[in-house]
């Protein structure tokens, strides 16, 4: 492999994969917001039902 | 918390990692798709490899996340599936969702008929029967290309595939066990990993592996200039990431109220371009190796376009492998199950728009939908211009449907109706990752100036050039006719009237300073 393509695929490497372990690495540090708007626990209920609806997921 | 007496403290914290561990397991194996192992491989070659990484990166970081996010924003905080989560903040707009939602339907008729590909290959693995010639045996022997015409000349190697796969979807929607095939993949992601990682490592040991990587990762400056890869590379990071074709906002719709929607956004994100890169590296190192066995150059090799390019270069390589049966078994099943649940994810969206709009049960739609879907897709995809009527389909449904769809989408928004700082207000209210304004300077200005260069160049292109040399009735029809017909489709569905479905007195939560202004 030629220099340029090294140093190429070193930078693909740290924003994709780097930006991967980042991302993980902060979601689980700051998994919640805390307090956060007030939530009607009609509107609780509401989520509850409509996750047990078939739904897309996130693919493709 | 240094102190491990305090019980509660403890529990609470177990508690939300387990629970948290378990999210992003989700989100990065529902990540991966077909999307990542086929289409981005064939996408990075037939841009010139070395010319395509920059634009993506760019792609990834200026309009995927940003879109992504804008995508969560409106299915979060209208709750519903497009058309109507677009009905919500403006009437009119509601044209907008549909033609998105469209799109992912002209995508799931084409999407099968690859799944249908990996199925026949997963018994093919079995005995190895496609030979050393990879390419040869997958456009001759086994899909049959024939002319750029209405083939009715059936190839039954891909319509009885075709024809499973599409029982199978139907029988999984109508007995409501699409949860349940979503569950078999904490198995089935797992194994693919592992398969798709043993790949890699073997064909980065062939020999000529590195002048592939050489390949792929040298940038070509000259080539940051043509707009069509630029074109292409946002292409591929809309159709991996769906996002502007309406399935995000339809999934966003279903989480929680106080989900962490940017935080996992960027897992999501990262995830999947991730996979992108390793199916990349694997499958440029076995083309370097298949330009090594032929004494010429990666670029050079002949007869290998994008759609097809990793079920020619996977095969290659599990030929190489000890224990390849084992490996293309596994493989080409793990393909299978991820392909399997990508078009289930995309029919119900588009199901689920259909349902709220016409007061059907999720079944009835869903069903109905894939019915639709599996006439189409086998009519169009079991013959021997099935390949080309795929490639067409998919250059224009993508290349020209999404890019217009993510520029009228930011553009309305942004500029018309105004509302990127109520949505980014809305995504700041609910996520620890805090948005700031310069997400409204990219999804407002940054991406739709670079969108709208990219499509009117496209379509110049498209217009003067036609599209790979196939005749002009025929990218008329196929190309030109998906557009039309989603536009067309997406008009009428508009003027169907409500009739009170779509819950007129509606209220986004949370309320925001914003939405009083």
């Amino acid at each position: 492999m030629t220099g340029i393509s090294i140093a190429m695929m070193i930078v693909a490497m740290i924003i994709v994969w780097g930006g991967l372990i980042a991302s993980i690495l902060f979601l689980r540090r700051n998994p919640e917001v805390v307090g956060g708007p007030h939530e009607d626990p009609d509107l609780v209920l509401d989520d509850e039902q409509r996750a047990h609806q078939a739904h897309p997921t996130r693919d493709t | 918390m240094a102190t491990p007496s305090n019980a509660p403290v403890a529990t609470e914290n177990r508690e939300t990692w387990t629970s948290n561990t378990g999210f992003i397991l989700a989100a990065v194996g529902s990540a991966v798709g077909l999307g990542n192992i086929w289409r981005f491989p064939g996408v990075a070659y037939e841009s010139g490899g070395g010319a395509f990484m920059i634009p993506y990166l760019c792609a990834l970081l200026t309009a995927g996340i940003p879109i992504l996010f804008l995508d969560y924003a409106i299915g979060h905080r209208y709750r519903a599936a497009a058309p109507l989560a677009y009905r919500r903040i403006r009437k009119p707009a509601e044209a907008l969702g549909w033609f998105q939602i469209l799109l992912s339907f002209v995508i799931a008729v084409y999407y099968a008929a690859v799944i249908a590909w990996a199925m026949s290959y997963f018994v093919f693995a079995f005995d190895l029967s496609w030979g050393q010639d990879t390419l040869a045996f997958f456009v001759g022997d086994y899909l049959q290309v024939g002319d750029p015409e209405i083939s009715t000349t059936i190839v039954p190697g891909i319509a009885i595939p075709l024809v499973i796969t599409w029982v199978a979807v139907l029988i999984a929607i109508a007995l409501g066990v699409a949860k349940g095939v979503e569950k078999v993949n904490v198995l089935f992601i797992p194994l693919l990993f592992v398969a798709f990682i043993g790949l890699v490592i073997r064909a980065l040991t062939l020999p000529g592996a590195l002048d592939g990587l050489t390949e792929f990762f040298t940038p070509d400056w000259a080539a940051l200039g043509d707009l069509d890869v630029w074109i292409a590379a946002y292409s591929q990071i809309f159709f991996s990431l769906s996002i502007a074709f309406g399935i995000m906002v339809t999934y966003a719709s279903f989480q929680r109220r106080k989900a962490n929607m940017t935080s996992s956004g960027l897992v999501v994100a990262f995830a999947n371009s991730s996979f992108e890169l390793l199916a990349g590296i694997g499958v440029f190192a076995t083309l370097g190796f298949m330009a090594h066995q032929q004494s010429t150059q990666v670029s050079e090799l002949e007869g290998l376009t994008g759609p097809i390019l990793s079920f020619v270069t996977f095969p290659a390589v599990i030929n190489e492998m000890p224990g390849g049966t084992i490996f293309g078994v596994v493989f080409f099943a793990s393909l299978i199950m991820a392909g399997f649940t990508s078009i289930i994810s995309i029919l119900l969206g588009v199901a689920a728009s259909v349902g709220e709009k016409f007061g059907l049960g999720w079944r009835t739609s869903a069903v109905s939908v894939s019915a639709v879907c599996a006439v189409l897709s086998i009519g169009l995809f079991s013959t021997t211009s099935g390949l080309i009527a795929l490639d067409t389909v998919d250059q224009f449904a993508n290349n020209v449907g999404i890019v217009l769809s993510a520029i009228v989408m930011t553009v309305l928004l942004v500029w018309v109706y105004r509302r990127g700082e109520l949505l980014r207000q809305h995504l700041n209210a609910v996520s620890t990752f805090k948005v700031g304004k310069w997400w409204i300077v990219l999804i407002g200005f940054v991406g739709p100036v670079f969108l709208v260069i990219m499509l009117v160049q496209k379509l110049v292109s498209l217009v003067s050039e036609g599209y790979e040399g196939y005749p002009g009735w025929y990218v008329g029809l196929f190309g030109w006719g998906t557009v039309v017909f989603v536009i067309v489709m997406a008009a009428i569905l508009t003027a169907i009237p409500w009739k009170g479905r779509d819950q007129a007195d509606f209220r986004p939560w949370p309320e925001l300073e914003e939405e009083h202004r």
